[in-house]
Parts: C-alpha cells; structure tokens; sequence
C-alpha cells in the first residue's frame, strides 16, 4: 500500500507542477541597440521579416527604430492579437508603399497589410504561392508560382497579380514564366526573374516583359536557368542572379541593358562568379554568394561590391574585421539608403534564432541583435515627416 | 482471477528466456489455458537478464489504443510522435536517441524502411497482436538473429497464435469497431487445424474513417482577454486501409516452423500543418507493404538452430494536389531480401553460447529526377554467450556489421564497418528472490538512410553512421502473494546515453537548402520507473494498477558557439509518465488511463517562443464478456480524451478533442 501512496504522490506533484495553463499570445521581447541616427536623418527604423520554417508557422515581423533604439522581435502577435495563427507560415518578402507595410507570406498565401508606422493590421490579400513584392503607380505587384489560369495542371505557369493599396482587392492577373521570382518596374515594363525551380532539370531561364499599360506579357529574354534575383541600379541597368543547376551549371549573375535607341532589354554582361543576394546603394552593388564545396563539406561565403559602372569586383569581401567568419549561412542583405551601413542576417541552420549584423561602410562590425527563425527581408521606415 | 494477473505479470518474463522461448511461452493465452505454462513462466523469471517492458492479451485489449502506438505510450522512456488522427503518421523515440535507433520486430523479424528508417506504428492495428514488448539495449537472449542485436531498443510485436485444446479444430473471430472520425473498422480471424501438427491462420481487417474531427485553437493576452478562440474540423484526414494477414504454423519432433504472408493498403491524406490562412491541404499517400517471411525452429538438445527468410515490397505513392502548390507525383518502391541463421549451442546448462549471420538486401526506386536508384547489400555477424547462475546472470555479445551501397550512374560511397559490443549483468544481492539489480553497458549505431544518402539535392553520400552508447542501470522488487495485494513490482532504472556523429540537416549553398552532415552530439540522462500492482480485495474483483514515470534531460551538446547549446532537445518532455487503472468482475470491465507529457521545446533553442504546454489526456473504457452458450461475446466503449483537452503532440498538428469508439466482438 505504501507504493500506492508514493505513485499517488507521485503523480500528484507531477499534476501541480506541470499543468496547462491558458495559451498566451506571444510576447515582444525587446534589445537595446545603440546607434544614434543623424538628426536630419529621413529613416526611422527597419522592418525585418523572419520566414520561419516551413510548417512551423513561425514568421515573424521584428522593427528597430533608430530614434529610440529599441529593437522590438517578433512584435505581430502583440500587436494584432485577434488574428488567428498569427502572421503565418514562410514569410518571403517585406516592402513599404507610403503608409503601407506589405508582408508576403508564401505558405499562407497570402499578402499581410500593415499600418508601416503602427504595425497594426489593415488588412489581407490572399494570393496562393506569393513569392515577391513591388510597388508601381498606386498598384502593389505579386509575383506568385500560381498563375490564375492551369492550363497545364503538372506543369503551372506562374503570374504576377496586381493589387490596388487602397481597397486591397486583386485588379489584374498575369501569367509568366514558371516559378517567378523577384520584379522590377522600368519605363512602364515589368522585368519578372522566371525560375522554374520545380521543374528540374528543365529549369526556366527567362526574364518576362510585361507592358504595364495593358499589363500583358510582351516578351520573354533568354538570361540564364533558375534565376533568382532581379535589381535595377539607377542607370537603369537589371542586375539578374542565376542559381544554377546546383551541381555543374554554378550560379552567376547577368545585367541586361537596353541598346541605345531600342527600347529591348538585352543580356550585356555575365560576372564571372556566383551570387545570391544583393542590395544596390549608389553606384555600390553588396552581395554575398553561397556555395556549397562538397569535397571541403562547407560552404564558401564571398561578400563582395561590384561598381555598377564599370561592372567590375572592386571589393571581395566588405566584412573587413574578421565577423564573417562567425556568419553560418547568409541569407538577407540590405544597405541604409543614408548611411549606407550594411545590414546582413545570419539564418544559422533554419530552425533556430538567427542575428543580424550591422557593419559601417569600412565594413566594421556596430552591433549585432538575435532575431526571429531565418532572418530574411528588410525594408527601411521612413519619418512620418519625412514622407 | 487471481492466476490470471500473474499470468499477464510474469509472461512478461518468461518470454525472454532463452530456454523457454519457442511457441511455447510466447503463446499467451487467456487465463484458463494457460495454467501449465505458468507454473513454467513463473519458475523461470529468473532469466531475464534485460529490462523489459510488456503489455499483453485482455489488458492490451482493454486499452483505449488505436494503434500499436497508442499502446506505446504506456511504456516509460518511450516518446510516441503523433501528427493526429486514425492515419497521422505515428513514430516512437526509445530514451530520447531517436526513431531510427528503434528497431520494431514483427512476429520475429525486423521491419525495415531503407528509404528513411522510421517504421509509422499507426498503421499497425491492434486487432490481433498478443502482446507488445519493450526492450531496452536487445532482448535477453541470445538465440535471436544478428541483427536484433544492431538496435539501441527494440520493440517486439507478436501475432496471436492458434493454440487448440484436445478436439478443437477451429476457431473464428469478428469484430466490428466504430465511433468517432466516422470509423469503421471491421476484422476477422479464423485459425483452423490442418492436421495435428500443422495450423493455419487468416486474419482480415478493413479500417475506414473521414478523419474529421473538431480542435480548438485558443489564444489569451496577458491581462487574461481572449485574443482569439477558434474551432475548426480537421480536413484531409481521411484514411481507408485494408490488412491481411496469413499464417502456417507447425510443429516437428525436434523443433517448429511459420510462415507468414502480409499485405497492407492504405490510401489516406495528410492533413498537415495548420498555420495561419491555411486549413485545408491537398497531399494524398498511398501504401502498398506486403512481405513473406517463413521461420524454422530446430531444437536438438544442446543445440537450437532458429533460421528466418524474409521478403518484403513498398510502395509508396506521394501526391501533392493543392492547387495552390506546384503539383507533386512521385512514386517509392523498396524492396528487401532478408535471411538470417541463429545457433546456439549449451556447453553446460548455464552456459550457452550462440553465433548469427544475417544478410540483407535493400534496394530503392523513385521516379525523381536526379535520384541515384541505391541498393544496398549488409552482412551482419554476432557472437554471445549467456551465463545463468543462480544469484547471477550474464549476456554479452558483440557484433559485426558491413555495408556496400550501389548507386546506379554514381560512384558508390566507401563500404562501412562497425564493430558493436555489448554486456548484461543482473543479480540478486540480497537473499530473497524478490530484488533484482541489472546493468548493461551497448554500443550501436545506425547507418544513414538511402535519404540522407542519396536523396536528390539533400542527400549526402559522405555520412557516417551515427553512433549510440548506452548505460544502464536498475533496480526491480517484484514480488507475488496469494493475499489482498497480490502482486507489487516496482522497477527504476537510470541511464546515461550519448548520441555521436547525429545525422543532422545543414543549410546548405544558396538559399534554403539543406544537406545532412555528422555534426551532432546529444547527452541524455534519464530515470524510468515502473509500477504494477494487483489487489484481490474480495473474491471476483481484481483490482490493477500500472504506472510509469519517465525523467529525460537529454541536451544538445554540439557546439558551445550554437545559441542551443546544452538546451534540452526537441519535443523531448523532462517529465512524462502514464497511469492505468483497471478493476474488473464477473466478466465487467473498468479501465482509466491517464497520459502526461510535461512540457517541451519544438525546436532546438529554449526559448519562449519554442515552448510547447504539456498535455495529459484521460481514457475511460468500460466492457463486458459474456458467454452465449459456445460464442463468447465482448462489447466495450471507450471515451477518449474524456475532458475534450485541445493540444498538439507535435506543434501545428491539432489533437482530435473528446471522442467515442465502440467495440464488439464475437468469438467462437
């Protein structure tokens, strides 16, 4: 009888100690970073979107402000905390038209709209697969791997969908190439990066040209298989990543530019090495490249500059204090349009909390801050004042 | 009654030991037929040099268990992963090691998956198993194939056996459960006597359900507002399986033999994650395992000769139909080929030595671009040695293993070697039988799956084996009386184990991508105990009550830069323990079960964010034998989850709230 106690006991303890108690919504939690902004400075703060891994439902939003220096992680569910599941599963990219913050949240298929200085919620889009996100005239653009129309159901085309920021409604559809990626918008055409990433080994290897005025695809230029990213640097010039085959085909990246007196984009030049993220400020291309070695087993990281004049490497790596070498695995990159600090997160290995790095022009490292799961998209706030 | 606990208390035993092993002792009837048997069970106790951990005939029946994972929960150390539903995908963890460090035997052979080593449990019923055990390091003896001695745990699964009494030439079964998730299940079994020492036996079921059910999420601020509450029915659930199964069993003059046929049907979807904006998803599986293994038993005296021969097809059919996904077609087949030799020769009568050779062939096919079509051929070599001496028993074995993979159009990897030993001890320190002390010490390891290997992009052909070492030690006071409290045995173990080389993903190149690498290192301590008692109050009503407390900190030790360093590893609870309570009269039948799995981390880091609630369900059943003149009859129902808890085994994949089964089966 004196075991039956004990197991009584026994459970009991174990009853009190670890009970269920009521599911709270998840807490902010704050750092204090010190980097003094300029008081003339228009930029407030950054937003950073985590993906999450997929599945785990774990996107999240983290804000820093300059001005008072707090960085606030993972702050969407306190501040909207009637939304159900919070802001989702695989965020994929982040953007602000003025006071609209826009979120892409890739496995919940769906675009998030944010008041860009509140971080309450104005709204959603729902657009399935949504990869990217770009801003045109009153009209926020989507890339999606879903096109409107299967006219192949094994093989989907994708599209880019149209969405008018004041009544958030979807106004127009239009099918692409397969899996598209990033969009730029110059002289009324929309460049889309087609990836065709589902369909190894036939990947895609196009740039669709969709006319903006009747949102029709006129055109599609041969670049280069599995492409990625898409930039535009202020001549006006598309900087466009390959991700290659991963195997014998590696990543590279292309720039297309129109011939003086046509109107048609064309491939000018292939940089001899691989990239995978970049940001332009100014005449200053960063980007970092990732490949893998599988005789070493790891990674080779390069984080370089390239001149967008003379499209050159005028810099092999811009992590001059030796921080690179405590990087895992780069995965976001983001330049402050002023300043012109460099921004880099550290996604580690995906399913836990990574960090982002702030480093000065000089490629010093000013501070570092844990972030949410696989630290990705950045985009700059401007001042309210400023606007 | 009383016989009848002692029975289901001291089989548990008696199935381990080497000398009794055989059809004999592994037939665990119901009382009445089994008396001869258990004067032999419980003289022999003794035997069982090796923890273990069993759940057997009526009391595994009177569980309120689904599957064979569901009756997994109640064994300590053991963490059942359970992704939800009648066919949610349901793996087990022995000591925080990890699946693929399980071996699951079924009817005395090794079930495999080349292809990613995780054996799903739930599609295993438990229609027509007599019992389940556990074994922590191997089973304790040391007549058993080569491999059986490859697994950190192994799990053992057998089969119900025809037993004919003088003039019984058959006897037939059907039984017919459903309840909630629109279940149906029906199943029949016949066993017919073909002559007087060959036997047959068919068993049939068909297990339907929509796999709907309703789950709850729920949401408070700080200040105890509700931020939001929402119920919803879980989609794509569905599940519809068929199982036949056919066995010839015969018995020689020196020795018995078995052959077996298998095939399993499912077709059912994947309800998936529910994340925000997302409630319905389109994945379908269907599965096609089928194998037959043929068993020969000879006994000569001081040599036993136990030799087994298997073959085994999967299939697996993946498809991803959700229109708002890029739609996936992809199609697995494995086949394996499997013969093992086992001998064992007595020198003395308390000293027995045995040697094994197995060999296995596993090939796998995908129609995936870039995948590398393996094949693999193992050869497996054991030597052990068993002393049984009054006050001391001893089992040690060492074994050997060697590898060739074979990839079509690739070069294959380097062969792999291993050499794994390991020792037993267990004694009686004190005068009285009744306390037991045990110890063992293992190594074991095992090799990467085809999908680490080779799977297209991911996989990475340089892996080595991810190696385990086990220390063990514990303590058991098990004593039988013919008095009101009829039986108490308590038994806890400690242990230390490390996991080397853990096969872990690791991003990977550009983007999200993965490949696997030997990077991890896990340090688990741990502390299992267990409990049964027996009370016989008045004459007729029998009282029992089982318990199992469970204590794991098992950390990750990887990396002192890695912000998880020494953080307690996924989804394993510190605390867990399960409780069964049974009382059964006159043929009535009362059983409660409470489950708890104390809190856990979904991910790697400890952090708020990662914390997952604990969650404890209770089980109530309650059933009824009765006798019609020659059909026996038995109705039961079950609620489970009888306080509607709403939790998540594994995050994002909601728990069906409180639900119904209903069972009744006729038995001639």
């Amino acid at each position: 009888m004196k075991s039956i106690t004990y197991i009584i006991t026994l459970s009991m303890t174990l009853f009190l100690a670890g009970c269920r108690h009521d599911e709270l919504v998840v807490p902010t939690e704050y750092d204090i970073i010190n980097d003094v902004p300029d008081p003339e400075t228009s930029i407030r703060g950054f937003y950073l979107v985590n993906e999450g891994n997929m599945g785990s439902n774990k996107c999240t939003l983290d804000y820093f402000d300059y001005f008072t220096g707090l960085y606030a992680r993972n702050f969407y569910a306190e501040r909207n905390p009637n939304v159900i599941k919070e802001l989702g599963d695989v965020g994929n990219d982040i953007g602000i038209y003025g006071s609209k913050l826009y979120v892409v949240v890739n496995c919940s298929h769906k675009v998030e709209v944010l008041d860009s200085h509140t971080g309450t919620r104005l709204g959603q889009v729902d657009i399935p697969n949504c990869r990217y996100v770009r801003f045109y005239r009153g009209k926020a653009y989507v890339s999606s791997y879903v096109g409107p129309v299967l006219i192949d159901p094994d093989a989907p085309k994708g599209a880019v969908y149209e969405v008018d920021t004041t009544s958030l409604k979807v106004t127009r559809k239009v099918s692409v190439g397969y899996q598209p990626e990033e969009m730029e918008i110059v002289d009324d055409y929309m460049y889309v990066a087609n990836s065709g990433g589902y369909r190894v080994p036939n990947y895609d290897n196009t740039v669709s040209v969709i006319q903006m005025v009747d949102f029709k695809q006129v055109q599609q230029i041969p670049v280069g298989i599995n492409l990625h990213r898409l930039k535009k640097d202020r001549y006006n010039k598309l900087w466009v990543t390959s991700r290659g085959d991963y195997q014998s085909r590696p990543s590279r990246m292309y720039v297309l530019d129109k011939r003086r007196g046509y109107n048609q984009m064309i491939v000018t030049d292939t940089l001899p090495f691989g990239v995978s993220n970049m940001a332009i400020r100014g005449d200053s291309l960063y980007f970092y490249s990732t490949e893998w070695n599988n005789y070493t087993q790891s990674n080779t990281i390069t984080y370089g500059i390239v001149d967008v004049r003379t499209k050159r490497l005028v810099s092999d790596n811009f992590i001059t204090d030796g921080t690179d070498k405590e990087i895992t695995i780069p995965y976001g990159i983001a330049v402050h349009p002023e300043t012109g600090d460099i921004l880099v997160t550290d996604a580690k290995n995906y399913v836990s909390s990574g960090t982002l790095y702030c480093f000065d022009r000089q490629g010093r490292k000013k501070w570092s801050v844990r972030t949410g799961d696989i630290p990705a998209h950045i985009t700059f706030l401007k001042r309210q004042d400023h606007e | 009654m009383t016989l009848k606990s002692i029975t289901l208390l001291l089989i548990s035993s008696a199935a381990t030991a080497p000398t009794y092993l055989a059809s004999a002792s592994e037939r665990t009837d119901t009382a009445g037929r089994n008396l001869q048997e258990l004067v032999v069970t419980a003289r022999n106790k003794s035997e069982d040099v090796i923890p273990v951990q069993t759940l057997q005939g009526d009391e595994l029946q009177r569980l309120n268990s689904n599957s064979i994972a569901d009756a997994l929960r109640y064994f300590a150390g053991v963490q059942v992963k359970d992704y939800g539903g009648v066919g949610g995908i349901k793996t087990v963890n022995i000591r925080s090691m990890g699946t693929n460090h399980t071996g699951v035997v079924y009817d005395g052979v090794e079930l495999g998956n080349a292809q990613n080593g995780q054996i799903d449990l739930g599609q295993f019923s438990l229609d027509n198993i007599e019992s389940l055990s556990l074994y922590n390091g191997q089973k304790s003896q040391i007549l058993q194939p080569a491999k059986d001695f490859g697994s950190a745990g192994t799990i053992y699964i057998h089969t119900r056996t025809p037993h004919f009494e003088e003039g019984e030439n058959y006897h037939a079964r059907a039984a017919i459960r459903f309840g909630s998730f629109d279940l149906i299940n029906p199943s029949v079994l016949a066993e017919i006597r073909l002559g007087r020492n060959v036997n047959a036996s068919f068993s049939a079921e068909w297990l339907n359900s929509s796999g709907k059910y309703k789950f709850r999420y729920r949401r408070v601020n700080p200040a105890g507002e509700l931020a939001y509450d929402t119920t919803a029915v879980r989609q794509n659930g569905d599940i519809n399986a068929t199982r036949l199964e056919l066995n010839l069993n015969g018995t020689l003059k020196k020795g018995d033999w078995n052959f077996k046929v298998y095939n399993y049907n499912s077709e059912r979807g994947v309800p998936g994650a529910i994340v925000n904006n997302v409630w319905r998803r389109g994945e379908r599986i269907w599965d096609t395992n089928s194998f037959a293994q043929g068993r020969y038993r000879g006994d000569f005296g001081r040599f036993i000769t136990l030799n087994n021969l298997k073959y085994a097809s999967y299939r697996t059919h993946y498809v991803n139909n959700d229109d708002k996904q890029v739609k996936i077609d992809n199609l697995y087949r494995q086949k394996e080929i499997y013969f093992s030799t086992a001998n064992q020769y007595s020198i003395f009568d308390w000293w027995h030595v045995s040697l094994s050779y197995d060999f296995m062939w596993n090939d796998l096919n995908a129609d995936m671009y870039g995948f590398a079509k393996p094949d693999r051929f193992s050869h497996f070599v054991s030597g052990a040695t068993a002393i049984n001496l009054p006050r001391f028993k001893l089992q040690a074995s060492a074994l050997g293993t060697f590898i060739h993979d074979r990839l079509k159009g690739q070069e294959s990897p380097k062969d792999k070697q291993e050499f794994t030993p390991a020792v037993f001890v267990s004694g009686y320190p004190l005068r009285s039988p009744d306390f037991s002390i045990r110890a063992f010490y293992k190594k074991s390891f095992r090799m990467p799956t085809f999908n680490d290997l080779y799977y297209a992009d991911m996989g990475n052909s340089k892996l080595n084996p991810e190696r385990v070492t086990q220390y063990n030690f514990g303590i058991l006071y098990d004593r039988v009386r013919r008095r009101v409290v009829n039986t108490i045995r308590i038994g806890a173990d400690v242990y230390y184990n490390t996991v080397r080389d853990k096969i872990v993903a690791y991003p990977k190149g550009q983007q999200f991508r993965w490949t696997m690498l030997n990077l991890g290192r896990v340090r688990i301590k741990g502390v299992d105990v267990t409990a049964l008692v027996t009370v016989n109050p008045v004459s007729d009503l029998m009282l029992t009550l089982r318990a199992q407390y469970t204590f794991q900190r098992a950390i990750d030790v990887t990396d002192p830069s890695d912000n998880y360093y020494r953080d307690q590893i996924p989804y394993i609870p510190r605390n867990s323990g399960a409780c069964v309570f049974n009382a059964s009269w006159h043929g009535w039948n009362l059983n409660y079960s409470w489950i708890y799995v104390g809190e856990r981390y979904n991910q790697q880091e400890n952090i708020r964010y990662n914390y997952t609630q604990p969650w404890y369900t209770s089980d109530v059943s309650i059933s009824k034998n009765l006798k019609i003149k020659k059909v026996s009859l038995r109705a039961m129902a079950e609620i489970n989850n009888l306080l509607s808890q709403d939790y998540d085994v594994i995050i994002n994949y909601p728990m069906p709230k409180r639900n119904f089964r209903f069972t009744i089966v006729a038995e001639i």
